[in-house]
């Protein structure tokens, strides 16, 4: 629906480096063009938004339009992070998805307080991570008017 | 996916009557079975979430699932509307999706920074807007946990 969606950066943040290879081939596999990229952690995401550290130069850190966020992760966690990003003037208005293995009532009720924009639970196969993919897309990229910068 | 639970209530918040009939007959021909409610103003949506007025006895008033929201409407608007939902702490976790005619990046921009959960364009044509409900339902409804 609109002509720039392909031009939309998504960041991907996640510690596990097995769950990180298999996102990248579920955006593979789903066809998404998209330039997808990755942090570690909670402090990265932060880096890499603010353009601290390794991620200085701002063509290495193009602003996200589309925020995947793990929950629990060493040092900064998810919810620290989403914590940051939902206070931050600047960089509220970016949408959050927390894509985590947890489905703790606790955890969805309080990441939405937080102020995130989705909930979802990783799904165990391939296959279904395909499918959430490719939904999950299909909804932000082609149904949703995201904020422009 | 998700297990499929109890369906959801879904309220929508637009005061043209024409826009709320439409979606209706949407949300039919898309397969939705939820408990679809409708109510005119940011007011009414306030009274619906706060049982107060007509919506006193909450068995008439749900607690949704999911809000769309208009952004223009008479008497409280969906920029206000939205705002009292995203700072009262008891209300601000039911997920808001905006749902209007404007393409104002202003409006985009502003009702983010509010906390809306998502931004839509109502479409021009009825069958847009069943590809629309088709979309967004499997998205909240068999993706998301709400």
């Amino acid at each position: 629906m609109h002509g720039t969606k392909e031009s939309i950066t998504i960041l991907l943040v996640d510690d596990d480096s097995d769950d990180r290879f298999m996102a990248k081939d579920a955006f593979k596999e789903a066809r998404l063009l998209n330039d997808l990229r990755f942090v570690e952690n909670g402090e990265e995401l932060i880096d890499y938004l603010h353009h601290r550290g390794k991620y200085a130069d701002v063509k290495n850190s193009p602003r996200p339009g589309l925020i995947l966020l793990d929950l629990n992760m060493p040092g900064k966690d998810g919810r620290e992070a989403l914590t940051e990003i939902k206070a931050d003037p600047d960089l509220r208005r970016i949408p959050v998805v927390i894509l985590t293995t947890s489905k703790a009532e606790e955890d969805v009720v309080r990441t939405y307080e937080l102020g995130s924009n989705s909930y979802i639970t990783k799904p165990v196969s391939f296959e279904g991570l395909v499918a959430i993919i490719k939904t999950m897309a299909n909804y932000w990229l082609e149904i949703v008017q995201l904020p422009t910068n | 996916m998700s297990e499929r639970k109890k369906p959801i209530t879904i309220l929508m918040a637009d005061d043209d009557p024409d826009d709320r009939f439409m979606t209706k007959e949407a949300f039919k021909e898309a397969m939705l079975i939820n408990d679809l409610r409708f109510v005119e103003d940011g007011e009414e949506l306030l009274d619906y979430l706060y049982h107060r007025g007509r919506f006193a006895d909450p068995s008439d008033a749900p607690r949704p699932g999911l809000i769309l929201l208009d952004l223009n409407m008479p008497r409280k608007d969906g920029r206000e509307a939205l705002a009292e939902i995203k700072t009262d702490p008891d209300l601000r976790r039911i997920p808001v999706v905006i749902l209007t005619t404007s393409k104002a990046e202003e409006d985009i921009i502003r009702t983010y920074d509010l906390g809306s959960n998502s931004y839509i364009t109502k479409p021009v044509s009825f069958e847009s807007l069943v590809a629309i409900m088709k979309a967004l339902s499997k998205y909240w409804l068999e993706i998301v946990l709400l």
